[in-house]
């Protein structure tokens, strides 16, 4: 799936730092795509209850009241009634694009197959809402619909009579259908609802609202469009007649066209294989997936530090197992954990400092350990001796760092920047193994693990265990947030940081005479 | 970058959001029909004569029966297929062997077809043949010329009741 994910990665990624300038990334419309989304539902649903008030079930009333709406009560019906539809089409705007996004950044597979496939009936229950949402206009283009999906519908062996003789005379119909047409159109959204609950169970603290300034932002844009450009019926629908030329809203119908030139049988069939390759995608192929978080119970305390950053409810805290003097103690499904390491690096055990041989913290990544982690910063440590020592530390899907080999800077890469514990910052300081350490990770509000960049700006800052200790220098730490596609941003970041550490007076060397007292387990979770 | 040029920079990328939004929500116009044409519709559910003759009970047979199953007639569950031809202008369009529904093949056979057409005056032939017949005739002929008008629905509907096809 590279080939596909590829280009519409690169595509995100100039996007995004376009957007970055203009709307700073908090504001970036693009990091908050589902919340977008989440915000046109109740946009749709209030403005839904509204037009409801005025809406009458009739063949003829409910043209008549649609259009009541439109032309006599322009003002308040008419403009609610524009953002009912442009809402809508929002939706699957947005939804449209979260998707493109979530399967570029390779966030449907493994442990986020369950948010995949459940996004699968959103999708097509948001296209049923609205199209129902059409029909009950009753005009030309609500004809046409009715007409096309009771033809489409009667492809399937399941109807004892044609569905489509129920249109093809207007005495056919009687207002028992709008009844039903309400009924689907209001019943849809809520199941809708019930499965974006269920979309999100396997997201820990999950944004449904988006920025308050983004969200206002589009409410000013939608009345101006709903003003300049207002919803309008088309003619009266007359089952006597059929519709000729429409003015089709391609958000939802899109697929309607493809009726009158392919057979509905066709149709049936291209629509199943998509949603099945939709549905599928996950597994083709399937994601190697590197090992789940392990909690070693003789190192955990039972702090629920872990659980609390874990950004897909992988952890969850338990009654102790092991007879030692705490309450709780971590357990992680495997099937829910990605293996992103932020518990480790909020785990209070997870310090460099400790002078066991076999550094094991209370919960680690088995592929990727913080033992490993600081005998790679060793490692790394000895290729510098430049004029200004800097260790990157790189989250993986961040800015490229793999030529970040040298003397004056050199890249050690982590499954995400939130999986740093800060102590390790200051280890590398307090014990000169750099003059500066940078911390490269995703763009500002698009970590691909959700949270790293946040929770690792919130310990830095000493808002959120476990803190960076107030003794580290800050002036010797840097941040650079970026996607994949800016390595060179890192770079000139990387200079500028040079730049500053070089007129920083040099730290006093540790003093390696002799080894630092071991800390006790309480030591080492204040000093953390 | 300035304050002002991230403000102007909002202001296209929203407008550029909502001109999407309000450009595909009604274009391009998507032309279904064309305007000077009229839609002749062939649609009906009628089922064939059963397969087998009906035939009368005798009190003997009925005798042993529940009330409720007492009926004077008994026939076979499964009907004839039922052909049906329309010819416009002469023309055949349409000419087909229609099963009945059903598992047991007891059900209606269905029909639902639709003929785009000009406006204007039209010839049409409808033949259907819903008995075991085999010398090639039809049970029900009917033909009529008619006059279209632009869009115009015509559905042409079959009900024996109503003495065979008629017009809607």
């Amino acid at each position: 799936m590279t080939f596909l994910q590829a280009p519409i990665r690169a595509f995100f990624a100039i996007l995004e730092s376009a957007l970055d300038r203009i709307f700073g990334a908090k504001f970036n419309p693009l990091y908050h795509l589902g919340a977008l989304g989440f915000f046109m539902y109740w946009v749709v649903a209030v403005t839904g209850i509204y037009i409801y008030i005025f809406f009458d079930t009739g063949i003829t009333e409910a043209y008549d009241s649609v259009e009541y709406m439109t032309h006599d009560q322009w003002y308040l019906a008419g403009v609610m009634r524009s953002f009912h539809r442009y809402a809508s089409d929002a939706m699957v705007l947005f939804m449209v694009i979260h998707i493109f996004r979530e399967f570029a950044m390779d966030r449907y597979r493994g442990a986020r197959w369950f948010t995949w496939v459940t996004g699968t009936p959103v999708m097509i229950l948001i296209f049923a809402s609205g199209i129902t949402g059409y029909w009950l206009v009753w005009d030309e283009l609500a004809q046409f619909i009715a007409v096309r999906s009771a033809e489409w519908l009667d492809w399937l062996p399941i109807f004892g009579t044609a569905i489509a003789a129920n249109f093809l005379t207007p005495d056919a119909l009687d207002d028992r259908f709008f009844t039903l047409m309400i009924f689907i159109h209001i019943a849809a959204p809520l199941i809708l609802l019930f499965i974006l609950w269920i979309h999100l169970q396997r997201v820990s603290n999950a944004v449904t609202n988006p920025p308050r300034a983004l969200a206002v932002g589009m409410m000013v844009a939608m009345l101006v469009l709903s003003l300049v450009k207002p919803a309008v019926s088309h003619g009266p629908a007359d089952l006597g007649t059929v519709v000729s030329v429409l003015d089709l809203d391609w958000f939802y119908l899109g697929m309607y066209p493809l009726l009158d030139y392919w057979s509905s049988g066709t149709v049936w069939a291209t629509l199943g294989v998509l949603l099945l390759i939709l549905l599928l995608l996950p597994w083709l192929p399937p994601m190697r997936r590197a090992a789940p978080a392990l909690v070693t119970l003789d190192q955990c305390n039972g702090c629920t530090r872990c659980q609390a950053d874990c950004p897909y409810a992988a952890i969850t805290m338990v009654p102790r197992t092991d007879g030692l003097k705490f309450d709780l103690q971590a357990e992680v499904n495997p099937d829910k954990c990605v293996s992103c390491g932020i518990c480790a690096g909020a785990c209070p055990t997870a310090t460099p400092f400790r002078r066991r041989a076999d550094l094991v913290a209370g919960i680690d990544l088995p592929d990727s350990s913080i033992a490993d982690l600081r005998d790679r910063i060793h490692a790394a440590a000895d290729l510098l001796g430049g004029k200004t020592r800097i260790l990157v530390m790189s989250c993986q899907h961040a800015a490229r760092t793999d030529d970040l080999v040298g003397p004056e800077a050199t890249a050690v890469k982590v499954p995400c920047i939130g999986a740093i514990p800060p102590s390790f910052i200051d280890y590398m300081l307090s014990e000169g193994l750099a003059d500066g350490v940078m911390l490269s990770g995703c763009s500002e509000g698009e970590c691909y693990n959700r949270f790293g960049g946040h929770w690792t700006k919130a310990r830095l800052e000493g808002t959120r265990d476990p803190n960076l200790r107030k003794r580290v220098p800050r002036e010797r730490i840097g941040t650079f947030w970026g996607n994949k596609m800016q390595g060179g941003g890192l770079r000139r970041e990387i200079e500028r940081f040079a730049g500053s550490l070089a007129d920083l007076p040099k730290p006093p060397l540790p003093d390696r005479s002799g080894p630092p007292p071991a800390p006790s387990r309480s030591k080492e979770a204040s000093d953390a | 970058m300035l304050s002002i040029v991230k403000y102007i920079g909002q202001a296209l990328v929203y407008a550029a959001i909502m001109a999407s939004l309000g450009f595909l929500a009604t274009s391009p116009a998507y032309q279904h029909f064309p305007p000077d044409h009229a839609m002749i519709k062939l649609t009906f559910a009628h089922g064939g004569k059963h397969i087998t003759d009906c035939v009368r009970t005798s009190r003997e047979d009925l005798k042993d029966l529940a009330p409720n199953m007492r009926k004077q007639v008994r026939c076979s569950r499964d009907r004839v297929a039922i052909t049906v031809q329309l010819e416009i202008d002469g023309k055949a369009v349409y000419d087909h062997t229609l099963q009945p529904a059903g598992l047991r093949n007891d059900g209606p056979s269905q029909v639902y077809e639709g003929f785009p057409v000009t406006a204007g005056k039209h010839v049409l032939s409808m033949r259907l043949r819903d008995t075991k017949r085999t010398d090639g005739g039809f049970d029900y002929e009917t033909t009529a010329e008619v006059e279209l008008s632009p869009k115009q629905l015509f559905v042409i509907q079959f009900r024996p009741e109503f003495g065979g096809f008629y017009f809607n």
